[in-house]
C-alpha cells in the first residue's frame, strides 16, 4: 500500500477525496488552512465543487443543502468557527443528515490564540447546539488516524444518518508523518430520502427540521433517541494501552494521548503499574472500556483544557474508583515528564482508594 | 360542465394555513402555476425558510429543504451546486430574507447563483407577530415600535431589489404587487421570468412580491391590501428593476 508523508491537516483532505467525497465548503481560519486550501487545490481535479463561503454561518447551510442531496460533503473550521456552524449542526442532526464538519481546535474562549487545545470538546460531544442531539465524534491522535477517521467518519455518517466531527488539535493538524493512504471507497449506499430527480419514485422528499405537528416533534425525538443508544452500544472506539495489570491509568485524548504514552513507557520501567486508555470516539464516550479494569484503583484524566472530559470518565466510573485531573486552558501542552511526576504524586501520595 | 378555473396541480391537497387575507395564499399560487406551466415538478427542489412560510414543503408538490432563519439562499446554493440540472427556488419572507439572512442574500446574488427567490415583502415580521423588520415602512406601528418606526432611530427602509440589481452578477430582477387581479397577472409574468432566467441563462433571477399581513396590521384584509396599495407602492416602485438576459 501507498506510503507518503503528509500533514495532518493535508491528510483529512486527501481521505475526504478518497471517501468519495466532491463537496467542501468553508471559511479560512488558522490553524485549519492546509485543509481549505488541499480542498481548494484538488477538488477541480476531481470535478467537485470548492466554494471559499462569505462566513461559517453561510458555508454550514450550504454543506446542509449538499446533504440534502446525499452527497458526501464536508466543511473544517476552528473554534470561534465552529460556534457559528452550531445553528446548521443542530438542523443537520434534527433533518438526519450525513455531513462531515472538522474542528481543529484552538485555545479560547473568545477569539483565543492559535494554540492547540482542547477546550471545545463540551462543544463536540455535548450536542453543541440547541436541542436534544449528538454527533458522531472522533479524536484522533496521529497523521494516520487523521486519514482513516476521516475514512470511517463518512462510513458512519452515511449508515446513521447523522453528522460527525473530527476534533483534532493544532499540533496534529500541522505536523507531518508517514501515512499509509487509504484504499478509495466506492459508495454504494442507496439513499432513497435525498432531494433532486423525482423520475424513479412516486412520492416526494422532504428534508425539514420543523415538524407539523407536536406529536411529530415527539416521535422525531423518540427517533433520534433510538439510534443515538445504538450508537452507543456499536461505535464505542478506545485504545487500551498497558491496561490489563495497570492499577493506575491515565485517560486522554488526541495529541495528549501520546504524551501520556510516553509518560506510561517512562513509568513502567520504573515499576510503576500504569496504563492508558484512549478515547478514539469521544461521542459515544468508550464507558464500556472502563469496566474491563476492575483492579484499576484510580484515573487521572490529562486534557489540555479546564477539565471536560474529566466528567464523562467519572460518569463512567461511577463513584468506584478517585478520578483525578491534570490541565490546563488557553494553549498549555503537557510534557510527559509533568504527567509522570502528577501520576507518581498521585500513586505515592497514598491517595488511591 | 368544463371548468375554467382550479388549484395547480404543483399544490398539494393540504389547505393552506395562513390566516385570512394574507397574501401568502396567493404567491403560492403563482409559483405554482408557473411549475404547472413549465412542468418541472419531477425537477425541482423548493427552500422554505422561517417566517411564516415555513411550512410552504406541505403545500408545494415538489421536494423541500428547509433550512434556518434567512440561510435559504445558501441552501440553495449547495443544493444547485451539487444538482446543477434541477430547478432550484428559495421562498422567503423580508425578515428572513433582508435582517438575519442579509449576508447569505448579498453573496449569493453576488456570486450570481443560478437560482430563482421568490421574496415576499409584506413589510414586517408576520409570524412572530408584527415586529420591525427592515422593510417597515417610516411611521409604520409595529410591536417593537408602539409608537411607529423612528427613522432617526433605526434608519430607513430598506429597498432590496434595487441594492440586489446594483450587483454585476445578478440576471433578473423586478418588484410587483399582490394587490389587485391587474397586478398580480403582472406579478405572474414577473415569477416566471424568474425561473426562466434560471433555466434558460443559469441566472440569478429575483422576484419581490409586495404582501399584505392583515393581522399585525391590525386592519380587514381588503384595508390591508388598500395599505400596501397606498402605503408600500410609492415607496417601493413597481416593474421590473434588471433583465440583462433579456427574458420575456
Ligand atoms: C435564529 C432565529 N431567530 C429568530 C427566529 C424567530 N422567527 C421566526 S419567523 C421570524 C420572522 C419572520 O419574518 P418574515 O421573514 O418577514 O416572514 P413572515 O412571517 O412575515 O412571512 C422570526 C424572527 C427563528 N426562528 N430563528
Ligand atoms: S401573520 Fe401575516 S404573514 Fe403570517 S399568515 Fe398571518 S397574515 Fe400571513
Amino acid at each position: 500500500m501507498e506510503k507518503t508523508m503528509m500533514k495532518g491537516n493535508e491528510a483529512i483532505g486527501e481521505a475526504a477525496l478518497r471517501a468519495g467525497c466532491r463537496y467542501y465548503f468553508g471559511y479560512p481560519i488558522t490553524p485549519q488552512n492546509e485543509l481549505l486550501e488541499h480542498m481548494a487545490n484538488n477538488l477541480p481535479k476531481h470535478d467537485g465543487v470548492f466554494l471559499q463561503s462569505e462566513s461559517e454561518l453561510a458555508g454550514a447551510s450550504m454543506l446542509y443543502g449538499v446533504a440534502a442531496t446525499g452527497k458526501r460533503v464536508m466543511t473544517s473550521s476552528s473554534s470561534p468557527g465552529i460556534s457559528l456552524m452550531q445553528e446548521t449542526i443542530s438542523y443537520l442532526a434534527s433533518a438526519e443528515l450525513p455531513a462531515l464538519i472538522v474542528n481543529i481546535t484552538r485555545g479560547g474562549p473568545g477569539l483565543g490564540r492559535i494554540t492547540p487545545a482542547q477546550s471545545d470538546y463540551f462543544q463536540a460531544v455535548k450536542g453543541g447546539g440547541h436541542g436534544d442531539y449528538n454527533l458522531i465524534v472522533f479524536a484522533p491522535a496521529s497523521v494516520q488516524e487523521m486519514m482513516d477517521l476521516t475514512m470511517l467518519a463518512f462510513e458512519l455518517g452515511d449508515k446513521y444518518r447523522t453528522p460527525t466531527m473530527i476534533l483534532g488539535d493544532g499540533i496534529i493538524g500541522q505536523m507531518m508523518e508517514s501515512v499509509t493512504l487509504a484504499e478509495p471507497v466506492e459508495i454504494k449506499q442507496k439513499k432513497p430520502w435525498t432531494v433532486g430527480r423525482r423520475k424513479d419514485r412516486d412520492y416526494r422528499n422532504l428534508v425539514i427540521s420543523a415538524p407539523f405537528t407536536n406529536e411529530e416533534m415527539v416521535e422525531l425525538n423518540v427517533r433520534l433517541q433510538e439510534k443515538y443508544r445504538e450508537i452507543e452500544a456499536n461505535e464505542q472506539r478506545v485504545e487500551c494501552y498497558r491496561m490489563d495489570d495497570a492499577e493506575f491509568a491515565i485517560v486522554a485524548f488526541g495529541i495528549v494521548s501520546r504524551l501520556s504514552l510516553a509518560a506510561v513507557d517512562s513509568m513502567r520501567n520504573k515499576g510503576y503499574r500504569v496504563g492508558l486508555i484512549r478515547p478514539i470516539t469521544l461521542w459515544p464516550f468508550p464507558e464500556k472500556a472502563f469496566a474491563s479494569y476492575p483492579q484499576v484503583k484510580g484515573y487521572l484524566t490529562v486534557e489540555m483544557n479546564e477539565g471536560q472530559m474529566v466528567e464523562d470518565v467519572r460518569l463512567a466510573v461511577n463513584g468506584a474508583v478517585p478520578v483525578h485531573f491534570y490541565g490546563r486552558g488557553g494553549g498549555f501542552t503537557p510534557a510527559p515528564k509533568q504527567i509522570e511526576e502528577k501520576v507518581a504524586g498521585i500513586m505515592e501520595g497514598g491517595d488511591l482508594a | 360542465m368544463k371548468q375554467v378555473f382550479g388549484k395547480p396541480k404543483s399544490l398539494t391537497e393540504n389547505p393552506f394555513t395562513y390566516c385570512p387575507g394574507c397574501s401568502h395564499g396567493i404567491g403560492h399560487r403563482l409559483v405554482a402555476e408557473t411549475l404547472d406551466e413549465l412542468g418541472i415538478v419531477e425537477n425541482c427542489v423548493a427552500v422554505s425558510t422561517i417566517g411564516c412560510s415555513v411550512r410552504c414543503w406541505r403545500n408545494f408538490d415538489v421536494d423541500v429543504v428547509q433550512g434556518a432563519h434567512g440561510r435559504g439562499m445558501a441552501v440553495a446554493t449547495g443544493l444547485k451546486r451539487a444538482l446543477p440540472d434541477e430547478v432550484i427556488f428559495t421562498y422567503q419572507g423580508d425578515g428572513d430574507l433582508a435582517a438575519i439572512g442579509m449576508a447569505e442574500t448579498m453573496h449569493a446574488a453576488a456570486r450570481g447563483e443560478a437560482i430563482t427567490v421568490v421574496f415576499i415583502n409584506n413589510s414586517l415580521f408576520g409570524a412572530t407577530g408584527g415586529q420591525l423588520a427592515p422593510t417597515t415602512l417610516a411611521g409604520q406601528w409595529t410591536s417593537t415600535y408602539p409608537n411607529g418606526r423612528d427613522v432617526d432611530w433605526t434608519g430607513e427602509p430598506i429597498r432590496m431589489a434595487e441594492i440586489l440589481a446594483s450587483l454585476p452578477s445578478t440576471s433578473y430582477i423586478a418588484r410587483e404587487a399582490l394587490t389587485s387581479p391587474k397586478r398580480i397577472l403582472q406579478a405572474k409574468k414577473a415569477v416566471r421570468k424568474a425561473f426562466d432566467v434560471q433555466i434558460n441563462h443559469n441566472g440569478f433571477g429575483l422576484v419581490e412580491l409586495l404582501a399584505a399581513c392583515p393581522i399585525n396590521l391590525k386592519l380587514k384584509p381588503v384595508d390591508a391590501v388598500k395599505w400596501v396599495e397606498d402605503k408600500m407602492i410609492p415607496y417601493y416602485p413597481l416593474g421590473e428593476i434588471k433583465n440583462t438576459k433579456g427574458v420575456g
